[in-house]
């Protein structure tokens, strides 16, 4: 097959958009068929594209990198007196993975949402904000400067926030996506000001000049200035991935389609924090004091959501929680420096978190509508499909070898307990407990999903009219399928050499993270330390699903019992450690307070309206004065003529010598 | 003897000042236009001075000019006085406010 050509690149994010535009603006009078035709045809191309492009990387003696710069109308992007930033593309391996994530799971997922909002209102408005979002996601991974990475990075904040609120009618909806959009706003100013910072001490924006600048300069390893970099960028990352102390807005993001939670708020774009951190390794790795300050962070927020995700009723809510703990685990990966790990297991979490959301999707829409754990059971037999790709995906997430999430998770616990970094053991154990806990409660959700009594109403009821238990269609049904697979055979890229495999993935990213030390590392001790840790995550995950077991199939009683015995501990998770209390409390009601008091009634009303009300008196007393000399009398119009002529001819004459030459 | 520019120009000027005073205190419509021909020969006058001082022949061209304008304006304007005498029969300005609002 031919290479690709490099402008193609332009039509991976330019596809999406015509679909957008096309849909945004015709849609509402198309038939939902050829709406769905438009959306599914302008993700297929693009989806097409990056397995050309991945073909063209792959061939021998292809470039570790393409880079394009696009000149809009013949003139550069940015350039302000020797500062510039061009509109430029490039790909590497990262940026191939992202894209083959991104545009793949987008792809089925795209063909999951034809059957999952068949019957919705406003069809065309969701697949216009659908393939929106598939253009900026794009736009964000190709994005070769920092800048153009914030385009993309707001875009898919923009897009999210617009099917968060998709249901904008229900009030909880409206405000979850506001929230979404605040808090992200939050992370957004660290990156703001992080590249300001860049520009300051580089000059420029561009990946590839900042990078290189700090590659030639060994003695700035630790400097304050990179630091300082680092940690604002951890702070925009952690707004999009959802990390302490930003997670808050994730949970509440389940409002949206089930199908915008598989792709934006699993899959892919809460993942930018943790692409945007990989790709800039070449500055965290000069910062050991971000770099800790990565791997704490992710490691709480592992642990911290894992502990919120167990005692959840909300089949939603529960993978909600899982997947900020998930994204918890690839912060802790990029944080011991082996971003490779975190790479891997962003790749294997898009497809089995995307597969767990999407199922949930297949029992919500068999229940029409029910997304209460309390109301479900016994589904097994009734919808057997979305079952058993339920259970991969519930398999892979647990780390149950060999499915996807055993490899990829197992390889980030055996970086972080061979990381340099002092803390290393302390982080495995965390994320030891905290893949037990994801064990937990994935086994809690499958077995009071599918097993037991059924503990819906058969025929509905006032709200829910009667609507027979039925499986989903095929087109639902297919990217379940084929997420299912990958689900189970996706780890398999990351086999380590400790289990006898290649490891491909970190060698295929190799010319990204080649000066990252995790390699080396990893490739320094010996195979008996990896079985070993493997063992005892895989006893751990059985220990989680044991006791899941015990809970919901042996004895459904001790569940109940147990928190009535702790209910102190019961309370506190199941109050999500009160922390948006907490938030609403210490920020958002002083901060509306400031609002009402000071931005409202003093600011608002004194200076805006006051400074409207003094120009209209201005006007209107100047209008007086005016009508005035409006006398209908022909003398007195005359005499000021005449004083006016005498006015300028006094000027004329005399102004010179008053004024000075002025 | 040559009579400097300047008697000319102040006589132009008085001539000129009192057109304007009486433009200004006269109410009869008559006067008001005796007064604005009174201006326009003043300024005639300048005219002529300057080209004589300079010995250019085109300043008095152009009092020609003004001299024909005016003659064409006294046509017009009498003729609008006398329809305005004929409707509201009076030449009294004070009382021709039909702008003031």
């Amino acid at each position: 097959m031919n290479p690709m050509p490099a402008s193609y690149l332009w039509l991976i994010p330019l596809l999406p958009f015509a679909g957008f535009l096309i849909n945004g603006t015709l849609g509402r009078k198309l038939p939902r068929a050829m709406v769905s035709a438009v959306a599914l045809l302008f993700t297929a191309l693009p989806t097409g594209l990056v397995a050309w492009l991945w073909v063209t990387m792959r061939a021998d003696g292809a470039p570790d990198a393409i880079h394009i710069v696009g000149r809009p109308f013949g003139y550069d992007w940015i350039a302000i007196s020797g500062f510039h930033v061009d509109f430029a593309f490039a790909v590497d391996h990262l940026t191939l993975i992202m894209l083959g994530v991104v545009t793949g799971v987008g792809f089925l997922i795209h063909i999951y949402s034809v059957g999952y909002m068949a019957h919705e209102e406003g069809y065309w408005r969701f697949f216009a904000y659908l393939n929106l979002f598939m253009f900026f996601m794009s736009v964000l991974v190709l994005a070769e400067s920092f800048l153009l990475l914030f385009v993309g990075w707001e875009g898919v904040g923009l897009a999210s926030y617009l099917l968060i609120g998709f249901y904008f009618r229900k009030t909880s909806a409206a405000n979850a996506g506001k929230k979404a959009f605040v808090v992200n706003r939050v992370g957004d100013f660290g990156f703001l000001l992080a590249m300001l910072l860049l520009i300051v001490h580089f000059g420029s924006l561009s990946f590839a000049q900042v990078f290189a600048a700090i590659g030639q300069h060994p003695e700035w390893q630790g400097a304050r200035f990179l630091t300082a970099i680092a940690l604002l960028l951890v702070l925009g990352a952690a707004g999009k991935s959802a990390q302490i102390p930003l997670y808050v807005w994730l949970p509440d993001a389940m409002e949206g389609p089930t199908p915008v939670s598989a792709l934006i708020h699993a899959a892919t774009m809460v993942t930018a924090g943790i692409y945007m951190v990989a790709r800039c390794h070449t500055l965290f790795d000069r910062s050991p004091i971000a770099l800790t300050v990565v791997a704490c962070i992710g490691a709480s927020t592992a642990i911290f959501a894992a502990s919120i995700g167990m005692v959840q009723h909300d089949i939603k809510r529960v993978l909600a929680y899982s997947t900020v703990s998930q994204l918890g685990y690839m912060f802790l990966a990029c944080g011991v420096g082996a971003y490779a790990a975190g790479i891997f297991h962003l790749l294997t979490h898009a497809f089995f978190k995307g597969l767990l959301f999407l199922a949930a999707g297949s029992v919500i829409h068999a229940l029409s509508g029910e997304q209460d754990m309390r109301k479900m059971g016994g589904l097994r037999t009734r919808i057997p499909i979305t079952f058993w790709c339920m259970s991969a995906g519930v398999f892979a997430i647990a780390g149950i070898p060999p499915l996807a999430g055993f490899f990829s998770k197992d390889e980030i616990l055996y970086q972080s307990f061979n990381s340099p970094n002092p803390l290393g053991k302390l982080l495995w154990f965390v994320g030891l407990v905290t893949a037990g806990m994801t064990s937990f409660y994935m086994f809690r959700l499958w077995f009071k999903t599918f097993f037991g009594k059924p503990r819906f109403e058969e025929h509905g009821d006032a709200s829910h009219p009667a609507h027979p238990i039925h499986e989903s269609p095929w087109v639902m049904l297919f990217p379940l399928a084929v997420l299912a697979i990958l689900s189970v055979i996706g780890g398999w890229v990351g086999i380590p050499a400790s289990f006898g495999g290649h490891n491909e993935i970190v060698r295929f990213l190799d010319p990204v993270f080649a000066n990252g030390h995790a390699a080396e590392a990893a490739a320094s001790t010996g195979h008996g330390l990896g079985i070993g840790l493997a063992l005892i995550s895989v006893l751990v995950a059985l220990g989680g699903f044991y006791v899941a077991y015990l809970f919901y199939w042996k004895k459904p009683g001790t569940a109940a019992e147990l928190a009535k015995r702790s209910p102190d501990i019961y309370t506190v998770l199941r109050n999500k450690y009160w922390v948006d209390e907490f938030y609403n409390h210490f920020l958002v009601i002083p901060l509306q307070m400031f609002t009402r008091g000071f931005v409202e009634l003093i600011f608002e009303r004194g200076i805006v309206n006051g400074s409207a009300r003094i120009a209209a008196l201005t006007t209107r007393a100047f209008a007086w004065f005016t009508r005035r000399q409006i006398s209908g009398n022909i003398r007195s119009y005359a005499g000021w003529l005449a004083f006016g002529a005498a006015a300028v001819i006094a000027v004329m004459v005399f102004g010179r010598s008053l004024w000075g030459g002025l | 003897m040559m009579v400097p520019t300047a008697y000319y120009l102040v006589l132009a000027a008085i001539l000129f000042s009192i057109g304007i005073v009486s433009f200004l205190i006269r109410r009869n419509i008559i006067t008001i236009f005796i007064s604005i021909e009174l201006m326009l020969n003043a300024v005639n006058l300048t005219f002529v001075a300057f080209a004589h001082m300079w010995h250019q022949v085109s300043g008095q061209i152009f009092v020609f000019f003004v001299m024909v304008v005016a003659a064409a304006e006294a046509a017009v304007g009498l003729a609008i006085i006398i329809s305005i005498f004929r409707t509201r029969q009076t030449l009294n300005v004070d009382e021709i406010d039909l702008m003031n609002s």
